[in-house]
């Protein structure tokens, strides 16, 4: 293992020193193919001057299938996902297993991250107030694709010689497929999966959030950390490392139980400066709705609005990429249904609660100042808004930002762990090898300039939703008859409350 | 549901110890059932990575095998050698709540549990699982110095 440590110091050391050559080298290398990847990927249509990226409205159409096909699961299965997660029908027996609101706590933790923060930002920013309402309607209808993906998640794992389990797409795609005597196609599609969600663990799951953690580190100490890039990366990875290779777990538990604090301080303090621009609130308010109609002033008018706010909710909730359904697979439970129910709340409390928080505080300022913000984007924009009204709220903020990320890596390092194993077997040594990769790209992260690199694993994780949602299409079926037999099982009470 | 069923929680601690023996006198004395009951702390409310979710069913597996082995097999050997009738549980939760729950199913008439003898500021911050049964279990409990 030192010997590991010491060639990856050697090769950061070496990367910092040449840090700009390397950067040119590999951006010359990967434009040309991130180009083409991104065009393949997200090839658009053009619909009333507004461009429509196709796989978003896959995932559209996807979702809104699944609201429908499911009764409106997102609607009538609401109170009952609060009871399961509150443990009201928890057997004492299977007391000591993975809770239902650890499976909740797990997941969520992996889609609460920059995006919150940043990405509703530059969904305000290109798709005006408007964008809003649309990015909350994406939450609502991502909560049924949700409910189908985990369901399939959990009822389609593998379960290890070693009492571990396995689960996720990439096993509900290949076994599904071969149920329904498609063997060949479901292999394939299997595969696909894990590579694509292997590489995008590495790209939007490590460097993007490592190099967001860095870019704000650096904003709030006003430049400090200019050229140390390479230091920052080097201590995130170590941290990282010492989570998922040492088997450290007490940074982990930290983290796991700082996060939902940060998060709860985060709206808590959204809410505060919401309530100080009270006065702005009804126009802001106003201009949601207004705006996703008329879409005042944004290229491509209201579906230009549409557009931008589905595409900035899929990267926030997650829903259709499939991601949570490898979290969830680890719960052990005999109705795969309840952890589909458990998961609607994932893209509510990150899409509809979190992220709506943040534009309302974006738009309350914008009400009052509309150029607030001056030309910035992003997390900035966010920040400058809580600026306004507290000084001192950046630095909290970066270090929220810093935890987030933090969280989101762990959460993806296992998704992506999960793709390797899926591909190479569950072999100790090769789950290591993985492991090793990871932290190298976390480091990767802060010193190299993300562009082209980016570009290709946001496409990946999106050119995964095409194999995913085909399958959910596909297996709905399935999800529908265990919901309905499960429903029954409710009211002959033969699943009953135990509290 | 008998009368006479007396249920003992321990914790594999020295108090517990005593705890035993002294229910083992009692249930010579008595003829009753004892019930020995062993709680894992463990709450459904923490937060996990996934690598702990996906490995939580075979640890807690080998939780369980370990609290029978070292703790709950001695003190059923140490009553089974007096002619007593017992019975084990071994069951993650919370101690006091678990602890008010078996003793309902099991029907027993009282518990019985040791005393740890916690500071006082490590009782305030933690609780105490001996002080939290007094306060609310339904059914006597006695325990033992």
């Amino acid at each position: 293992m030192n010997r590991i440590i010491i060639a990856l110091l050697a090769t950061l050391a070496l990367a910092s020193q040449a840090q700009a050559g390397i950067d040119e080298s590999i951006n010359a290398f990967t434009a040309p193919i991130a180009h083409w990847v991104g065009t393949v990927v997200f090839f658009k249509i053009s619909i009333a001057g507004a461009q429509l990226p196709l796989v978003v409205l896959w995932l559209v159409i996807g979702a809104v299938f699944f609201t429908v096909y499911m009764g409106f699961i997102n609607l009538r299965g609401f109170k009952h996902a609060i009871e399961l997660v509150r443990g009201d029908y928890a057997d004492p027996n299977s007391a000591g297993e993975v809770s239902h609101f650890q499976a909740l706590a797990t997941a969520v933790s992996g889609t609460v991250g920059i995006g919150n923060i940043g990405g509703v930002a530059i969904a305000v920013t290109i798709g005006g107030a408007g964008a809003t309402f649309w990015l909350i309607l994406a939450g609502f209808l991502g909560m049924s694709t949700k409910f189908v993906e985990c369901t399939l998640g959990v009822k389609y794992r593998t379960e290890n010689p070693d009492g571990s389990v396995s689960g996720g797409p990439m096993y509900y795609l290949r076994k599904g497929f071969e149920e329904r005597g498609m063997a060949g196609f479901g292999r394939f599609m299997g595969t696909f999966y894990a590579i694509g969600i292997f590489v995008g663990a590495l790209g939007i799951g490590n460097m993007f959030q490592s190099n967001q953690a860095y870019v704000q580190l650096n904003t709030v100490t006003g430049g400090a950390l200019d050229g140390y890039g390479w230091l920052v990366g080097l201590i995130l990875a170590g941290v990282v490392f010492a989570v998922i290779i040492g088997g450290i777990k007490s940074i982990a538990r930290v983290t796991e139980k700082v996060v939902p604090f940060m998060a709860i301080f985060y709206c808590f303090f959204a809410i505060i400066v919401i309530l100080l621009n009270f006065t702005s609130l009804p126009m802001a308010i106003s201009n949601i709705f207004t705006g996703a109609f008329t879409g005042e002033g944004v290229t491509g008018g209201a579906l230009g609005a549409l557009i931008i706010g589905f595409q900035r909710a899929v990267f926030s909730n997650e829903a259709g990429i499939g991601s949570a359904s490898i979290a969830h697979a680890a719960v052990r439970t005999n109705e795969p249904v309840t952890e589909g129910y458990v998961s609607l709340l994932e893209p509510f409390i990150d899409t509809i609660v979190i992220c709506t928080i943040t534009a309302l505080v974006i738009g309350t300022s914008q009400v009052a100042d509309p150029n607030f913000a001056g030309d910035a984007t992003g997390v900035a924009m966010t920040s400058a808004a809580f600026e306004r009204h507290m000084s001192w709220f950046p630095v909290p903020l970066a270090f929220a930002a810093l935890l987030f990320a933090f969280s989101t890596m762990i959460s993806w390092s296992y998704y992506g762990l999960k793709g390797w194993t899926y591909l190479f077997g569950e072999g100790q040594f090769g789950q290591t090898v993985y492991k090793v990769i990871f932290c190298a790209f976390v480091a990767l992260g802060c010193i190299v300039q993300l562009g082209p690199i980016l570009d290709i694993s946001d496409a990946l994780v999106f050119l995964i939703c095409v194999p995913n949602i085909l399958g959910l299409y596909f297996l709905a079926p399935i999800v529908r008859a265990e919901m309905e037999a499960y429903k029954a099982k409710l009211v002959t009470g033969e699943i009953r409350k135990y509290a | 549901m008998s009368e006479n069923v007396i249920l003992l929680a321990i914790d594999g601690s020295e108090g517990a110890e005593r705890a035993l023996v002294h229910v083992q006198r009692r249930a010579e004395l008595g003829g009753a059932k004892v019930v020995v009951a062993y709680v894992i702390e463990w709450s459904p409310y923490s937060f996990n990575t996934p690598e702990e979710n996906a490995q939580r069913h075979s640890r807690r597996e080998s939780e369980i095998a370990k609290a029978h082995d070292l703790v709950v097999g001695p003190a059923l050997t140490f009553l089974s050698e007096a002619n007593i009738e017992v019975e084990s549980i071994v069951r993650h939760g919370n101690p006091s709540e678990t602890l008010i729950g078996i003793a309902k199913e099991t029907g027993a008439a009282q518990i019985v549990i040791g005393r740890r003898g916690q500071s006082g500021l490590k009782s305030l911050i933690f609780g105490s699982v001996a002080g939290n049964l007094i306060q609310t279990a339904p059914i006597p409990v006695m325990v033992v110095p």
